[in-house]
């Protein structure tokens, strides 16, 4: 999943660069050309692409944490099946990515180096909590909903190492929310305390994960540059706007309510929902939310537990290597 | 301290017999058996395929996009390697 169109591009940035190649790139851009790893290509769009596209793998990898936490107490087996297989997904399309990312000149070590350290984003989604078995249901259902809203367009995005990897994911990632809404349903179905714990699960994600699709249009500068580059189809609120009309009908299906009681459908079928805390966005980004530290350090742990393994792979290739020359020799 | 580098590896899957190995992507694994076991993880967990091919990324050799133009010009000017450039009579039918 998970790009969040955090629109931090570096289209304004100023190089010095061959005014007549650029005019070319963008004649390509815009004849729905797709851009390969070694065309020509303004040091802006690498730079942007670069680093949303690994904001992109490290959200996939952070990802797997939330929904890890309850792979051990999956009510059934299949349930736990199904989970694994979704984290084991989601591991997978960070793999992806992470290879997309590198065609533009950063090492996947460099990249989650950044992540370990803290100097690069990811989904701001996965700093909150996954306290109940419904949460994993709702993750399915809304946060996955939400990446398939994003990620749908992304399949035509300008840079073909990108766009394929978001073709892959795009497949797998329809399971993930089928499943969710699978949970979601026989909760609903089940005594008053599950249908309870659904509903308590939608009021406290509902708004994370409107947030998910970014800054509202009106202030988030920078979607111009990556629109003529055609890397974003469509705006944040557009998409966020797709996804509100979608999810209506399926919570209405669950007999679910929504956390926010100014909710209405107006003339042009639309469902119109109250203003979003960007304040708390804004916070949860900024390393502030409930899970950011705990996050990291999950990450930072897992990196550091798997480095003796690292070493010794390698270390292994490289005496493999060292013999095969030596029985050469002989 | 900076994680070291590990080898790059290109990913080339064969989905049915009788089909070629197609390029799917590129994994990281410090040697071939690594790698292999590497792709069947990510890239063949719904049945993709029937065979795996890595190859070490460094050991392909590619051609030059900006000299594209220089590289396929001459077959792009040689519209008579294609039939439809000869004229055959419609009474003679399909050829």
């Amino acid at each position: 999943m998970y790009t969040q169109a955090l629109n931090t591009s570096d289209g304004d940035e100023r190089h010095v660069e061959d005014a007549e190649r650029a005019t070319q790139f963008q004649a390509r851009i815009d004849a729905d050309e797709r851009i390969e790893p070694n065309d020509w290509m303004p040091a802006a769009y690498r730079k942007t692409l670069t680093r949303q596209i690994s904001q992109h793998a490290h959200s996939e990898i952070v990802g797997m944490l939330p929904e890890g936490n309850w792979i051990t107490r999956a009510p059934s087996l299949r349930r736990k099946a199904a989970l694994l297989a979704k984290v084991q997904d989601e591991c997978g399309h960070g793999l992806y990515l992470y290879a997309a990312a590198e065609t533009l000149g950063s090492s996947r070590e460099e990249l989650v180096d950044a992540m370990l350290a803290g100097k690069a984003k990811y989904s701001s989604i996965f700093n909150y909590p996954t306290l109940t078995w419904a949460d994993i249901g709702t993750i399915g259902w809304l946060v996955d909903g939400a990446a398939i809203m994003n990620q749908i367009p992304l399949c035509r995005c300008s840079y073909g190492p990108y766009a394929r990897a978001m073709i892959r994911v795009c497949k797998e990632e329809s399971f993930h929310q089928r499943q969710g809404f699978e949970i979601m349903l026989t909760l609903c179905r089940g005594t008053a305390e599950q249908k309870a714990m659904a509903q308590d699960a939608l009021n406290r994600w509902w708004w994370p994960v409107l947030m998910m699709f970014g800054p509202p249009d009106q202030v988030s500068q920078h979607s111009d540059t990556s629109t003529k580059w055609k890397i974003k189809r469509f705006s944040n609120d557009e998409l966020r706007q797709k996804f509100v009309d979608a999810t209506v009908p399926q919570a209405q299906f669950l007999g679910l309510t929504f956390p926010d009681p100014g909710m209405k459908q107006n003339a042009n079928g639309n469902w119109e929902y109250s203003a979003i805390d960007w304040e708390e966005f804004k916070q949860v980004l900024s390393g502030n939310g409930p899970c950011n530290r705990d996050r990291l350090a999950a990450r930072r742990k897992a990196h550091d537990d798997g480095a003796w393994v690292r070493e010794a792979a390698m270390a292994y290739a490289g005496k493999r290597k060292q013999r095969a020359a030596l029985q050469a020799a002989e | 301290m900076a994680t070291p580098n590990i080898p790059l590896w290109e990913v080339f899957i064969r989905s049915r017999n009788g089909l070629a190995h197609k390029h799917v992507g590129s994994l990281h694994a410090t040697d071939a058996t690594l790698a292999l076991q590497a792709a069947r993880d990510i890239y063949t967990r719904r049945g993709e395929g029937l065979s795996i091919w890595v190859v070490p990324s460094n050991a392909i050799t590619a051609s030059d996009p900006s000299e594209k133009g220089m590289m396929f010009e001459p077959a792009e000017s040689k519209i008579y390697r294609h039939p439809t450039f000869y004229d055959v009579p419609d009474e003679v039918g399909h050829m």
